[in-house]
This record gives structure tokens, C-alpha cells and sequence, in this order.
């Protein structure tokens, strides 16, 4: 089963629950992976600490011209037709820019002399190793890349298919996030009892519902806030997996990186309660 | 010899736009016979992307074998590298102040992009 | 005209409540909000929208289902899996790349303009302010942060204001780029957790790559004092001023559910520490407006 963990917005706790809810399931026995789908800024292997033993280079495809090859002046249907404006004629020659490529291999289709193959860009690194038995998977898009969405395909082509695989999104509702969670089989979103937690979760309600994916409420820092994220979700009918109490040594745990599960063991069954809500669910 | 000033409008009278990608559009001016011809430039300001290396594209194509401009970006400036033309700085001025500046060795050649970017150059 | 641009890295670090704070201090200034990822501001500035204007950017391919033959060739050959066994795209998987359009051999794809959401002018007891909504799922790019700032660089020009007060996209993407470039000081956001010290790190490089001046406050100080301190010396290092330290109250929380800024909440507590904040940017803007011109 495929958990992937969401929010609106980042600073909800996401990460926590990723991590805990892997930890929690280990506990129990399970086979777990935890893949770290945040490229951006991937924080999971401060919690988790775990020993690298695989570490893998992330490449994108993108063009590389043949300029003997090139009808040069008289064509330029390359670049004309780019639609990510990553090619130019300098002169005398097709320029590429591969920054701004997206590898959709338009050109080489297009070109009528073949002149154009294509040639492999690193964009990030993708590692894995293993902390308190669990498999982690972690990607790191370089600094000033722009694309993380095939980082994120491929990082989550590592993970097994079978035992429970948790998936931590990056925040928003925005590319990078569709992509991890459009193949799970369960999103669990994380949002706190705010009118900015509310308004966040809203936006992510309408994209789950929107790609029919199933998924439940965790409330995190439960009490520091309102009631209406709370009202909200009865409301409209959205499952409430948990709800983490605030406080104070919890906002302190976490920024120091400890697992919340074993620093302050009275959250462990809200994490029972979770994960059974989740299955319960699966199986209905 | 051809040159290709940003500018914010198409007179002589127009001021230097300080922008290369995102310039409102070039003026090509030719040193030799004192002719010159606008380029209209509005595509590439509302281009998301790839703005510098469009209009580096654009103003070689128009002939220009120089390039005075205020800012310019490292892709913008390595297309105009890879094509053998010159960049040079000007201060925001008019754009026949520049043209002046420009004939009387004024200016200073630039040899490295001075804005680092991703979308603006 | 300066613009002040608030960014910080992913992990909510009260971003949005430092910068409602700020706007409500200082000069007359024009709002940009730039993390329409997700869009807080207006639930504490309550704007009062003035214009809509729809925002359209990039290309969708669309399948005329009676043109199609069901050949598979598009499928086959989009690398982004966007077209489903039905042939239908799906919108939010499509790049807008075309080359499908141009696969198919019985012209059945066409390329159409991609409608992302709207974006606003509206008025605000703080000033004007230009904001944006995506759709969902929509990809928060560039192009819109940098329709929202010109956009408010145009009003502040016609109202005869001189200051731009940003809100900028989170993280380290083109978006966050796209929200730099070109202002006169970025204000880091950081609140000191492990996650939040290493994205504070991340987005400093950026500063420091676009060469824009920059300081950091660090919210939830008193959460963990040696990770703050740590933080300090960061700044130290990077020769950063540290433009001040907001200590974690619930009064942050209980001034969101009241819609309010923390200045206007708690003026005397909390207001106290957003003033001296801004007594520092506006040295910063002092120092930055009289190197530019001298
Ligand atoms: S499509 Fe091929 S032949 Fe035409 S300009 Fe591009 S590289 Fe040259
Ligand atoms: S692969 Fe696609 S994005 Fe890259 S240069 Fe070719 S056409 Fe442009
Ligand atoms: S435009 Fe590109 S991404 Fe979209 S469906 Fe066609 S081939 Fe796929
Ligand atoms: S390539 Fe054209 S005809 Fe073939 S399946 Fe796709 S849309 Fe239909």
C-alpha cells in the first residue's frame, strides 16, 4: 500500500507524520519505505539519520545538435517550434539551452535531418539507505533547477511495490506535489486547526477530490487554534485520522529531530489510531 | 558595423532600457550609414522564460555585430558570445547619448555577465 | 522605488504573519503577494477586490475524440504519461509540450491556451494590494509572480509610492527566483528547527547568487535556543544582520483567527518586537537607496 502524506502548506507537520507513522509501522513489524518526495528541500534523514549505501545521479534528457547535419537557416523548425523557448540560431548554428529544457523530445521528432540526439543532464541525486529497518529514499534537486516532478517519478520508481510504502509530498498543491500522490492509494493530509490551516486544507481538498483519490484528516497541533478545520471536515464528510495535541515539548522534539513516538510515547496511539482508521478504510 | 541598444522606445530621443531580455525593443543602428531600424521586443518581455537568449537571437538576426544594453544575464550572454558578438555597459542615458558615447570609445566592454539568472537576462 | 521582498524556506515559518505585520508599519507601500501556492495574506488583509484578470500561460493538448482514431501514437510518444488509455489528457500531467499535436496522424490534437487561475488588484486597509489564486493543481510559475510585481510596480509608479512590500514564493524553484530578482532586500523568515536552519541555508545561497541584500528574523525564537543561536551565528558568518528575534505566542495563533496583523493584535507585546524589525529594514533601505545613488 502506498501512503503518501501531504499539506497545503509547509510547517504543518508533515514530515513528522511521515516519519513516525514509518516508525510506528516498523514497531509493529511491517516492511516500510519511506520515500522523501519534498526535492526540494528533503528533511525526513534529519529525524531518521540513516546509513547511505546507493546513491544515484538524476539525468534529464536534452538536446544535442549535429551542426554538420543541420539545414541550418533555411529550416530552424527546432527552433521555432520548442515550446519552452531552449533553443536559438546564434549566426551560424542551433544553440541549446539546456537549463531551460524539458526533455519532451520535440525536436529530435521534428527535425528532418536527424541532426539532433539526445545527451543526458544531471539535475539532482537520488540516495537510499536504511534507518531502524526501515528503507529510505531521499532525491535532491540541485540548487537553481527548476523541474522536480522527474526526480520525484523516478525516486518513487525505486520504492518496492510490495509492503507499505509512505510517500512524504512536497507542500502546495502545485506540480511537484500532483506528482507524488497521484499514484497512491491512500493521501493523508496534514494541516493545522488555523484559518491558514483551513484555507490551505480547502485547496487541497478540491485537487484530491478532483483526481479521486482517497484521503483522510490528520490535525496536528490540535487546541492551538479553531474548531472550524475541524467543522470543515465533519462538514464535508472527510474522515479524521488523528489529532496531534500541541505543545510546547512536541514543537520542541521535532526541532530538535527527535522521533515524537519514542521522545513523548502518549502520541503512539494517536499513530494506532491512524493507521487503523487508514486500513479499516482500505478494506471497506 | 552594426549596434543593437535596448531601448524603451523607438527614437534616438528614447532612453537606453537598463533590461536586455525583457528590453522593451532594440534599435539597430548602423555606425557606417546612419540608418536604423526598431525592434519590437514586446514578445519576449511576456516570454516566462528564455527572454535573454530570444532576443540575443533576435538582434544578431537583425544584423547587429555589437550590443549595448544596462543588465544582461549569463544564457543571453553566452549566445551572444557563441556568435562573436560584443557587449558592451552604458549607463541609463538617451539612446543617442549612448550612440555618441559608443563612437567615441566611451563604453566599456563587458566580458562577463554581470546578473546571474534564470529568468531575467 | 525599493521593493522588500519576505521569503523564507518551505516549513511555515510564519512567513505570512511577519509580513502582515510589516505592511501594517512603516511608509505607504503596495502589496504583491507572490506565494499563490498558497495564499494566506488575504485572510488577514481582507481585500476588497478591484479588478480580475485571468491568467493564462503555457499550452494543454486537447483530443477531439471524433477526429481520433485510437492509433496510440501520442500516448506512445508523450513523455509525461498525460494521455490515458481513453485517450483523454490529463491536464495536470501535461507539459504543453506539442509534440503529441505533431505525432498524430489524423490532426486530432490541438494546442490550447492554458487557463491557470486569476489575479487580483484590490484595496486593503494597508494599501493596494495584487494577489493571484491558481486553479488547483495548477503550477505556480514564474510567469505569475512576475505578472503579480510588475503589476504592482505599475500601481506604486501611478499612486507616486516608493515602497513594494513582497510576499515571496517559498522554497528554492523558479517561482522563489522569479520573486528575487531584482529587489533591493530580501528578508529571511527562519525558525530554528533542524529542517527550517538547513532550508535557511538553501535560500541564502540564492540571495547571495542574485546578490540581493538580505537579513533574517527568526520566528518561534525561544522554541529552541541553541538552534536560534545557531542561527545567529550563521548570520554572523554570512554577515547578515539579524533584524530581530519573535519569541513563539499563542497571541500569533489567536491574532490569525481574529483576521488581524500581530502589530495590530498585540501592539504593545509582539508590536513592539515588528517595530524594531522594521527600524532595522528601513536602515537597510536607507544604507542600499544611498550606495545606488552615490
Ligand atoms: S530541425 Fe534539425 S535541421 Fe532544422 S534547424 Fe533544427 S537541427 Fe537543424
Ligand atoms: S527536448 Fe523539448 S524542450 Fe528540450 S529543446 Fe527539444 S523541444 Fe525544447
Ligand atoms: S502536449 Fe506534451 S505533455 Fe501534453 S499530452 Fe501532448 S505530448 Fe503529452
Ligand atoms: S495520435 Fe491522434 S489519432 Fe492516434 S490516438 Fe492520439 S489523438 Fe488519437
Amino acid at each position: 500500500m502506498r501512503i503518501a502524506i501531504a499539506s497545503g502548506k509547509g510547517g504543518t507537520g508533515k514530515t513528522t507524520v511521515a516519519v513516525n507513522l514509518a516508525c510506528y509501522l516498523r514497531n509493529l513489524g511491517r516492511e516500510v519505505t519511506l520515500v522523501d518526495c519534498d526535492v526540494e528541500e528533503p528533511n525526513c534523514h534529519y529525524f531518521l539519520s540513516p546509513e547511505w549505501d546507493f546513491q544515484q545521479a538524476h539525468n534529464v534528457p536534452v538536446p544535442s545538435i549535429d551542426q554538420d547535419a543541420c539545414r541550418g537557416e533555411s529550416c530552424l523548425l527546432c527552433v521555432r517550434e520548442c515550446r519552452y523557448n531552449a533553443l536559438i540560431w546564434m549566426v551560424n548554428h542551433v544553440m541549446t539551452f539546456p537549463e531551460l529544457c524539458h526533455g519532451c523530445g520535440l525536436c529530435s521528432f521534428l527535425c528532418p535531418e536527424g541532426a539532433i540526439s539526445e545527451i543526458t543532464r544531471e539535475t539532482g541525486i537520488m540516495r537510499g539507505g536504511k534507518a531502524r529497518g526501515i528503507d529510505i529514499y531521499s532525491g535532491s534537486l540541485n540548487i537553481k533547477e527548476a523541474m522536480a516532478p522527474p526526480l520525484i517519478n523516478q525516486l518513487k520508481s525505486l520504492a518496492p511495490r510490495s509492503g507499505t510504502v509512505i510517500l512524504d509530498a512536497p507542500p502546495g498543491t502545485s506540480c511537484p506535489a500532483v506528482a507524488t500522490v497521484h499514484d497512491a492509494d491512500y493521501v493523508i493530509l496534514v494541516a493545522e486547526p488555523t484559518p491558514f490551516g483551513l484555507h490551505d486544507f480547502k485547496l487541497s481538498v478540491d485537487v484530491l477530490k478532483q483526481m479521486e483519490l482517497p484521503f483522510g484528516l490528520v490535525i496536528n497541533r490540535d487546541g492551538m487554534g479553531d474548531n472550524s478545520l475541524l467543522d470543515y471536515a465533519k462538514q464535508e464528510g472527510i474522515p479524521v485520522l488523528a489529532r496531534l495535541p500541541h505543545s510546547r515539548e512536541a514543537a520542541r522534539s521535532y526541532s530538535t529531530g527527535k522521533i515524537l513516538i519514542e521522545d513523548l510515547p502518549d502520541f503512539i496511539e494517536q499513530y494506532e489510531q491512524m493507521v487503523n482508521t487508514i486500513y479499516s478504510r482500505q478494506k471497506a | 558595423m552594426k549596434v543593437g541598444i535596448s531601448s524603451t522606445g523607438k527614437t534616438f530621443q528614447d532612453q537606453l532600457d537598463p533590461r536586455f531580455g525583457r528590453a522593451a525593443g532594440f534599435i539597430i543602428f548602423d555606425l557606417d550609414s546612419g540608418q536604423s531600424e526598431y525592434l519590437d521586443n514586446q514578445g519576449n518581455q511576456q516570454a516566462s522564460k528564455g527572454a535573454g537568449i530570444h532576443s540575443a537571437q533576435n538582434v544578431v538576426q537583425a544584423g547587429a555585430n555589437a550590443v549595448i544594453t544596462g543588465h544582461i544575464g549569463p544564457k543571453a550572454f553566452a549566445a551572444l558570445d557563441s556568435g562573436g558578438v560584443k557587449v558592451f555597459q552604458s549607463e541609463v542615458k538617451s539612446v543617442q547619448e549612448v550612440i555618441d558615447d559608443f563612437r567615441q570609445g566611451n563604453l566599456t566592454q563587458a566580458h562577463n555577465p554581470d546578473k546571474p539568472g534564470h529568468w531575467q537576462g | 522605488m525599493q521593493e522588500i521582498v519576505v521569503i523564507s524556506g518551505k516549513g511555515g515559518t510564519g512567513k505570512t504573519s511577519v509580513l502582515s505585520a510589516l505592511a501594517s508599519l512603516g511608509p505607504p507601500k503596495i502589496l504583491a503577494d507572490c506565494d499563490v501556492d498558497a495564499a494566506d495574506l488575504h485572510l488577514i488583509m481582507h481585500p476588497r477586490i478591484q479588478k480580475r484578470q485571468e491568467f493564462i500561460s503555457g499550452e494543454l493538448a486537447r483530443i477531439d475524440p471524433d477526429a481520433c482514431t485510437q492509433c496510440g501514437l501520442c500516448r506512445e510518444y508523450c513523455r509525461f504519461d498525460a494521455i490515458d488509455e481513453s485517450f483523454r489528457v490529463w491536464e495536470q500531467d501535461c507539459e504543453g509540450c506539442a509534440l503529441c499535436y505533431h505525432v498524430c496522424p489524423s490532426g486530432a490534437i490541438r494546442m490550447e491556451p492554458r487557463f491557470n487561475g486569476y489575479w487580483y488588484v484590490s484595496e486593503t486597509r494597508f494599501g493596494t494590494m495584487v494577489h493571484a489564486a491558481l486553479l488547483p493543481g495548477a503550477e505556480n510559475s514564474g510567469k505569475l509572480v512576475t505578472t503579480v510585481r510588475t503589476e504592482a510596480r505599475e500601481i506604486a509608479e501611478d499612486q507616486g509610492i516608493d515602497l513594494i512590500l513582497t510576499d515571496g514564493s517559498p522554497g528554492i524553484g523558479c517561482p522563489v527566483i522569479a520573486s528575487l530578482s531584482r529587489t533591493n532586500l530580501a528578508v529571511i523568515v527562519a525558525e530554528p528547527t533542524l529542517a527550517a536552519v538547513s532550508d535557511l541555508k538553501r535560500v541564502q545561497e540564492l540571495t547571495s547568487y542574485f546578490g540581493i541584500p538580505s537579513g533574517i528574523v527568526i520566528n518561534k525564537a525561544d522554541i529552541n535556543d541553541s538552534l536560534s543561536d545557531e542561527i545567529e551565528r550563521f548570520a554572523k558568518d554570512k554577515d547578515l544582520p539579524l533584524l530581530g528575534r519573535i519569541p513563539y505566542e499563542e497571541k500569533i495563533t489567536r491574532a490569525q483567527i481574529e483576521g488581524k496583523s500581530i502589530t495590530e493584535y498585540d501592539p504593545s507585546g509582539l508590536g513592539e518586537y515588528m517595530h524594531r524589525i522594521w527600524d532595522g529594514i528601513q536602515e537597510r533601505l536607507d544604507a542600499e537607496q544611498k550606495a545606488s545613488t552615490a
